[in-house]
């Protein structure tokens, strides 16, 4: 299996470089299929992994393949550790990715950047293999750098658009806040265990719980939960937890491809993932779950609230994948791993199907995104229509798609998450997952409705242009829609119930919540059965019901509603005030720190005064020196004499 | 009876009437080296009268080494003044400012 894994991780790595260097040699054309191929190859292989793992039983394996260097008995190393949650999102990043290549081609057709497109989105494979193949810290440090450092290039692919070249620098900034606590996530994993390899950081778990860091002298803190919440600090950054949400919605400045494959389904799921593979350290510290779920459960709710007042189309898509990143991290923090990643996978694939059909209809009406000038076009565009139906049911978890497995049992299990106690943590978290359901299903449905019934509100012009995709687009939807509805019923039992993730994930017996939920399954069709019973289903409906009142039959009500409470709706129109707080507050003040620097420290007190005063003292001393020099001879002449006057004057009479 | 301190006295004199000339003077530079000359001329009446005094030959051997330099430092002195001369035009003491800071 070892030449399967390299050859995953080299074949996309192969043809970013092959597109990158060589595009204008190889063409478009060239550089489309040099790239498909290759993510095609690390495609099928991954499927070989899965199939290996999960039906032939192959163990997991933990690869190095090469020492990079060795410090003071470090081992910094590049090695991969394929077990079942890594096979699992080897499959899910390199399908989506071989969908959002193949649906490129029709979204950039027009575009001059188009190998410059492909060759980043394939790097980004590339990295983010790396990420979640990755068995030791520091090759999953350099994926989650490669990773961010690939969506800055693409969220700033448009570079000559002024506000791509903001959300590019905002996301890059945001990450690094992020990135810096994880770092020092790292940094306390070597210090406390001297290895950074998962393995042994893992089996000196127990130990390093026993340990305590004083962070603040005087307070000695649990170094389990010291380290557990650094890590935790990344995880925010890269999968978008508020406060550190902020630039994903804007990061959908870039092109639709890339919102659909690095911000929603995999690059901002890295945070879950990571959290699920250090869920050996997470389940040692109860404090670190607990700031994990009320994170979670915050930005599960509150984002969603905010996708409710937006009306540009990809906005609202990137505010339900902030929302539905909360739901997984809400799991992580119940304890429910196998849960979060379910969700992340399902997920995956009905959100980037959402960002695809998003796309489509921006396509099909030249770069229109405003969806008060759509509506109607359900009968133009009937495979968009219809995937995107898909994809809306499978988002609210409309009994039998893939997200009703996903998401029900998610909140199922917080539900059940009786450990966390009858207090304020864990009313927090069921409640925002439990009213999340309402919000999902009137936001997604506010959207739909509005883009494909209703009036058409968009100019004649456009109307006439409009046509459905060639099959270059429509061919990814379908390609999504398929495990958008369906993966769910297949997998659900044995991902969550059954011993998929074997020993990829570890759950402490106390915090068992899907082993206790485990022992009432009744299989997909009991579930099924039970939908209608639960409060999560009525919930949904009720969104979809009041999306539907307030936006087709009476279209009059939201902008009523809207005057009525203008300081609510201010509230969310302006995302809780938080890009102004960053913007006023953390940028404007940094900036007003650095210029303070700038003119005080550097320009006033290091040029003005240490170097330039240095020069100006010593220039005016030497200007009142210099009118001692005549430059007559008798002057020299004269102070000759009378310095040796009073030198033989002291040799005489002094001595 | 001329002693030794007639000798020294008529040195100092003749010192301190050069260093004056030295001093004073700021019209010519060959004035100034003739009182450079004359300075040297002090000097060597000190050290005659002392190897008088003393009776000891090996001042006045000293004096013929004075003398002798004090011949070629003349010699470069004038030349020097003949290339300034050249030059600027002029040989007095007080337009040869060029050093002044």
């Amino acid at each position: 299996m070892y030449s399967y894994y390299l050859t995953i991780v080299l074949a996309p790595l192969a043809a970013a470089i092959i597109a990158g260097l060589a595009g204008k040699k190889i063409g478009r054309a060239g550089a489309h299929w040099v790239t498909i191929i290759g993510v095609g190859i690390s495609c099928v292989l991954s499927f070989l992994v899965l199939k290996n793992m999960f039906w032939g039983g192959a163990a997991p394996e933990n690869i190095s393949v090469y020492t990079w260097a060795v410090t003071d008995g470090l081992h910094m190393e590049v090695g991969f550790l394929v077990d079942r949650l890594t096979a699992l999102m080897m499959c899910v990043v390199t399908f989506v990715s071989l969908a959002v290549h193949v649906y490129t081609i029709g979204y950039m057709h027009d575009d001059p950047g188009y190998q410059r497109f492909f060759s980043y989105i394939s790097l980004f494979t590339f990295s983010m293999l790396m990420l979640v193949m990755s068995n030791n810290f520091l090759q999953l440090f350099f994926g989650w750098e490669a990773v961010g450092l690939v969506s800055y290039l693409l969220i700033g692919f448009w570079f000559k658009r002024e506000n791509a070249i903001f959300a590019n620098l905002k996301a890059f900034l945001v990450n690094r806040v992020g990135d810096f606590g994880f770092i020092l996530g790292i940094a306390a994993v070597v210090t406390l265990t001297g290895s950074l390899d998962y393995a042994t950081v893992f089996g000196g778990a127990e130990a390093m719980a026993e340990q305590s860091i004083e962070v603040l002298p005087g307070t000695p803190w649990n170094a389990m939960t010291v380290t557990c919440i650094l890590l935790f600090i990344g995880a925010m950054g890269k999968s978008a937890q508020a406060p550190l949400h902020v630039w994903l919605p804007d990061s959908m400045a870039g092109p639709t491809p890339i919102s659909a494959l690095i911000h929603a389904a995999t690059m901002v799921t890295a945070g879950i993932f990571m959290v699920a593979r250090m869920s050996p350290l997470f389940e040692l510290s109860t404090t670190a779950l607990a700031v994990v779920i009320v994170i979670g459960s915050i930005t599960a709710f509150f984002m969603g609230l905010l996708g409710i007042v937006q009306n540009d189309i990809k906005r609202v898509v990137a505010y339900s994948t902030l929302s539905q990143l909360g739901y997984m991290t809400v799991a992580l923090g119940a304890s429910a791993y196998s849960a979060a990643i379910f969700h992340l996978m399902t997920h995956a694939f009905f959100k980037a199907l959402l960002f695809l059909a998003a796309g489509s209809v921006i396509i099909a009406l030249h770069h229109e995104q405003d969806i008060r000038k759509m509506g109607g076009i359900r009968k133009y565009m009937p495979i968009t229509y219809w995937t995107a139906l898909i994809g809306s049911l499978a988002l609210i978890g409309f009994p039998g798609s893939s997200g009703f497995f996903s998401k029900d049992l998610l909140i199922e299990a917080v539900r059940e998450s009786h450990w966390h106690g009858q207090g304020a943590v864990y009313w927090i978290a069921y409640l925002s997952v439990l009213l999340g359901v309402f919000v999902t299903a009137l936001y997604s449905f506010r959207m739909f409705f509005l883009v494909f019934h209703g009036k058409e509100r968009m100019s004649e012009e456009a109307k006439s242009h409009l046509h459905e995709m060639p099959a270059v687009v429509t061919v990814p939807l379908i390609m999504l829609a398929i495990p958008s509805a369906a993966i769910g019923w297949f997998t659900v039992g044995p991902v969550l119930f059954g011993d998929y993730f074997g020993d990829a994930i570890y759950v402490s017996s106390a915090h068992d919540v899907l082993g206790h939920m485990g022992e009432a399954w009744h299989g997909s069709l009991g579930l099924l059965t039970h939908a209608i019973m639960t409060p999560v289903f009525w919930l949904a409906a009720a969104g979809v019901f009041v999306a539907w009142f307030l936006y087709l039959k009476r279209p009059d009500i939201p902008a009523a509603i809207q005057s009525k409470v203008s300081g609510l709706y201010n509230l969310l129109d302006r995302k809780y005030y938080f890009d102004d707080l960053y913007i006023k507050g953390f940028a404007a003040g940094g900036r007003n720190i650095g210029k303070f620097l700038w003119q005080k420290g550097d320009e006033f007190i290091i040029d003005g005064v240490l170097v330039n005063g240095t020069a100006n003292t010593i220039g005016r001393l030497a200007g009142v020196m210099r009118q001692i020099q005549t430059g007559y001879l008798y002057t020299y002449a004269f102070a000759m004499i009378i310095g040796l006057t009073i030198l033989l004057g002291w040799l005489i009479w002094l001595r | 009876m001329i002693g030794l301190q007639h000798y020294l006295t008529v040195a100092a004199m003749l010192f301190v009437l050069s260093i004056a000339g030295i001093i004073i003077n700021r019209k010519n530079l060959i004035l100034l080296l003739m009182c450079i000359e004359l300075m040297l001329l002090a000097v060597n009446t000190n050290f005659i009268a002392f190897s008088r005094f003393l009776g000891d030959e090996t001042g006045q051997v000293f004096v013929f080494f004075i003398l002798t330099v004090a011949a070629a430092e003349a010699a470069i002195g004038l030349a020097i003044l003949v290339v300034l001369f050249r030059n600027r035009r002029s040989i007095a003491v007080q337009e040869l400012n060029t050093l002044k800071g």
